[in-house]
């Protein structure tokens, strides 16, 4: 058999061990006790009942329908400004140096605390998620499209200048591939927190989306729910990274293969 | 043997390339002055082939940079009688690090040193493909840069520079990366092209082989700071020339020993200083 599918197995067979203790723990008494008590661990097959039934109604659809929407906008409009802004300190020292600290202090915050007001902002739809998500999407964007802006070959930026490219054409064919690289090469770290910052919004407080799901189990100490939320936003963001994969093997066509990501 | 004469001849059409009196410094990063090059005279006429040798760091590159108008001089420096303000726009460059944008394929590399021109699309990519096949990549055009070979990278870049027809080719160590088999293919290459419609070229290298078998005219620099000229040498070898052979005749060993003479010397001096480890 190839290594591949001897990877495959190993990896079922995990799975597979981790539902046995799980199932031993919360279904088989040992000694007269529990090792994983029903009330606080559910069992396997309890989560998959709930998932299942989750899945025959329609509303989970609109669930994740919502929880992706608030992703998708957090991810368009961080980025964007991320892009922007990395531009604009770029070519800019005097205001990168002037907005440094501003910068580096609003990127020390943790955003959490951000919830409440952007709630109290936004209201309890989804914008108040977005807002979340993108300020965690910005900053991840706007570093390394500054980082990309400045740090172009010099090699490469005399080469365009010495082939006669004006500004406009320097920006489009040097400046702004150099930038996207970068941007691309966190693409998985941006979509992540743009999920992150929609699911932690819902979490505190929504009516509707695989954070919220999750928080109203959680709140009936519906511990069955809480799993089978958790488990479906795992496959949400497995699909999501996937196809991350795919758009960047897309756009990075041209680096070579070994570039490392994070 | 002949500290040559270079000026050239009143009858002849402006030179293409003129520097009088150059000085180039540089603000080091512990805030001291460096001197990279001081008092240089050059003139090169419209169709030479002019290298320059000599040791590491002797400020080579930088002379370079100046007729490109990449660093700022003192001194008098004049393309085709006009006195050069910014860039040089009428000279291409051939860079010694892969300066190709690593994003775009070879053809599209190719294709967009005539966009400042104002030549692109379907128009831009057929004279750019005729070029790919005239640097024998025909066939590589949709590779990015780093699928090709070190060569095949300089051959792409060859082409991007010379597709804009600049009437001043300059050249700084530009094969110094390759082995030596590629880098004699890539010097008969250069001089095939070359003898098709011959631009002046100013051709930067340390090795004197590489200078004499392309060279109408070598000139060598003293070692580092302030470097200037100290010889010259006029490469009386008939052309067309074929690096592989023409290693060989009686001529060029004459002609090697009698620069080599010049050279060593300030080799010497540039190893003693510690120069030699220095960056250009």
């Amino acid at each position: 058999m190839s290594s591949r599918g001897a990877l495959l197995l190993m990896q079922i067979a995990i799975a597979a061990a981790i539902i046995l203790v799980w199932y031993v723990g919360s279904s088989v008494p040992i000694g007269g006790t529990y090792f994983l008590p029903k009330f606080f661990f559910s069992t396997p097959a309890d989560v998959l009942a709930r998932i299942t039934k989750m899945f025959s109604s329609v509303s989970i659809w609109r669930h994740i329908y919502i929880t992706l929407s608030e992703t998708a906008l957090a991810f368009f409009i961080g980025s964007g400004l991320g892009i922007v802004v990395g531009f604009w300190f770029a070519r800019r020292a005097t205001v990168a140096a002037m907005l440094d600290p501003y910068v580096k202090a609003a990127n020390a915050l943790p955003r959490v605390v951000l919830a409440p007001i952007f709630m109290l902002w936004f209201g309890l739809g989804i914008w108040s998620k977005v807002a979340l998500g993108v300020t965690l999407v910005f900053f991840v964007v706007f570093f390394n499209v500054y980082q990309g802006v400045k740090e172009v070959s010099p090699v490469v930026l005399a080469n365009a200048r010495m082939l006669g490219m004006n500004d406009r054409q320097l920006m489009r064919h040097v400046y702004w591939p150099a930038a996207l690289s970068w941007m691309f090469s966190s693409l998985h770290t941006a979509v992540g927190f743009a999920l992150v910052g929609a699911v932690v919004g819902e979490y505190l407080g929504s009516a509707a989306g695989l954070g919220y799901l999750i928080q109203e189990a959680e709140g009936v100490f519906d511990v069955a729910g809480v799993f089978a939320g958790m488990i479906v936003l795992a496959i949400v963001v497995l699909v999501v990274d996937w196809l991350v994969t795919l758009v960047e093997n897309r756009l990075l066509a041209w680096r070579p293969r070994a570039t490392e990501r994070f | 043997m002949d500290p040559g004469v270079s000026t050239a001849s009143p009858d002849r059409a402006e030179p293409a390339v003129e520097l009088r009196g150059i000085e180039v410094g540089f603000r080091l990063a512990d805030a001291t002055d460096y001197c990279a090059v001081r008092d240089v005279d050059l003139v090169i006429a419209p169709g030479e082939f002019v290298a320059i040798v000599g040791p590491t760091g002797c400020g080579k590159s930088t002379l370079l940079n100046a007729i490109a108008g990449l660093v700022s001089v003192r001194g008098a420096v004049q393309i085709f009688g006009t006195p050069l303000a910014g860039l040089n726009r009428r000279a291409g460059y051939l860079f010694q690090q892969d300066a190709l944008m690593p994003w775009k394929t070879a053809l599209a590399n190719v294709a967009v040193a005539l966009e400042p021109a104002g030549v692109r699309g379907a128009k831009a990519r057929e004279q750019a493909q005729s070029w790919l096949q005239r640097v024998g990549l025909g066939n590589f055009g949709d590779r990015y840069p780093h699928q090709l070979s070190g060569g095949q990278r300089k051959r792409v870049a060859l082409a991007q520079t010379l597709i804009r027809d600049p009437e001043i080719l300059l050249m700084d160590e530009p094969f110094g990366p390759l082995d030596a088999q590629t880098r004699a293919l890539m010097g008969d290459l250069l001089l095939s092209l070359w003898s098709a419609d011959r631009k002046a070229v100013l051709f930067v290298t340390h090795d004197l082989d590489e200078a004499i078998s392309l060279a109408d005219r070598v000139v060598v620099m003293s070692a580092g700071p302030a470097a200037r000229i100290i010889a010259e040498h006029r490469i009386d070898l008939p052309r067309p020339r074929i690096s592989a052979d023409i290693r060989h005749e009686p001529r060029f060993h004459t002609l090697q020993r009698a620069i080599w003479a010049d050279l060593r010397d300030e080799v010497m001096r540039a190893y003693a200083s510690g120069q030699a480890g220095a960056a250009a």
